[in-house]
């Protein structure tokens, strides 16, 4: 660079090296307007060191596979711009909290997606054999809103790695588990709502969460698993009481 | 079945919560306006001996704590420490019979 032009603006980003045991190693990289921190991280891969591991598809907020802990927040790199976080002048990027770390910033999220498989978080239509043509929805119902409520999620982990109850035990469901059973129960087309309330009970599930909302304040989608995890709570305490649990 | 006593765990938390709230309440103003108006142990006890009312507030408030008590600690045991299961049950319940036996014991002293 020659001594006469002013010098290219700055960004130091640490970047967690290593698995489980590992450290932040700095590194410079140009800052531009309206970068984000996954092109930070893209252009530390490419431009400076091709072994750093990460993920990502799409970059426009819509896979959801390149969450990561930036300055100890859970978020999607690629719908965070470095404007937003690096009010001094660092980035510190990490892989998510919560998921055994692969390498660098990719964390295996098996154990993340087998808790939905625990959870029954999938859809089980009560008209198996298809005798009924056509199921009717009417979509202003209360079971279908509080179904829509938590339907968009995309499975990024981020409520996951956002839970201490999910650090504290690691059995725990989590938010985005629950958040799914609690669209299924709200579904009038799915046929194992008791099976549902059965696992979401269970004592990794619903009645663990502490209700203190990280999951709600940090899911880019805007989705509330608290107040999902709440329904569970109430329908699992009726059906109880029922006797249908 | 864990789903049912999980369950069974949050309707008896919840409802001792919903007891002990108004009582931890009346206790506070009580001692509050008793220190106040400058009453001694004495003249306290002699208040509340052969009192329906104070035995049957105290009994209650020992009752919630007793449900409500060991299934908090339970729970903090189970995140904060590897020890869950059905040793960890039992040491609960009998947390509740401790609570049980010196609250019965503080409340029968007041009487
Ligand atoms: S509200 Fe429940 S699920 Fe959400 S972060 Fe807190 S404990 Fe976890
Ligand atoms: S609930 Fe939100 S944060 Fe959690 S996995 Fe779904 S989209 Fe991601
Ligand atoms: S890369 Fe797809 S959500 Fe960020």
């Amino acid at each position: 660079m020659s001594g006469r032009e002013p010098p290219e603006p700055e960004l130091v980003v640490e970047i967690w090296r290593g698995r489980e045991s590992g450290e932040f190693v700095p590194y410079r990289v140009a800052r531009r307007e309206n970068q984000t921190v996954l092109d930070v991280v893209s252009h530390v891969q490419r431009r400076i060191d091709p072994t750093l591991s990460y993920r990502f598809a799409c970059r426009v907020g819509m896979c959801g596979s390149c969450a990561m802990t930036v300055n100890g927040i859970p978020r999607w790199t690629c719908r965070t711009r470095v404007d937003r976080v690096a009010g001094n002048g660092r980035v510190r990027i990490g892989p998510l909290r919560n998921m055994p770390v692969i390498r660098d910033l990719a964390v295996d999220m098996a154990p993340f997606f087998d808790k939905w498989q625990r959870a029954t978080g999938r859809f089980v239509p009560s008209d198996a054999d298809n005798r009924r043509t056509f199921a009717r929805v009417p979509p202003g119902s209360r079971e279908r809103q509080a179904a829509d409520a938590g339907i968009e999620c995309i499975g990024c982990g981020v409520c996951y790695a956002a839970c201490d109850v999910v650090a504290w035990n690691s059995d725990y469901l989590g938010p985005a588990a629950l958040n799914r059973v609690w669209t299924l129960v709200n579904d009038s087309r799915d046929g194992a709502r008791r099976e549902h309330l059965a696992a979401a009970a269970g004592d990794a599930g619903c009645h663990q969460c502490h209700s203190h909302q990280a999951c709600m304040s940090y899911c880019p989608k805007g989705l509330n698993p608290t107040a999902a995890i709440a329904g569970l709570k109430r329908e699992t305490v009726k059906s109880l009481l029922r006797g249908e649990l | 079945m864990t789903g049912r006593l999980e369950a069974w765990l949050y309707v008896a938390q919840r409802g001792s919560a919903f007891v002990l709230a108004p009582l931890v309440v009346v206790h506070l103003a009580t001692m509050i306006y008793a220190i106040r108006g400058g009453l001694s142990a004495e003249e306290i006890l002699s208040r509340t001996e052969d009192s329906a009312v104070w035995g049957s507030v105290y009994g209650l408030f020992v009752a919630a704590v007793a449900v409500h008590a060991p299934i908090g600690v339970r729970s903090i045991v189970r995140e904060m420490t590897p020890w869950k299961g059905r040793s960890l049950d039992v040491a609960a319940l009998l947390f509740c019979a401790l609570i049980v036996v010196l609250g019965v014991r503080a409340v029968g002293a007041l009487l």
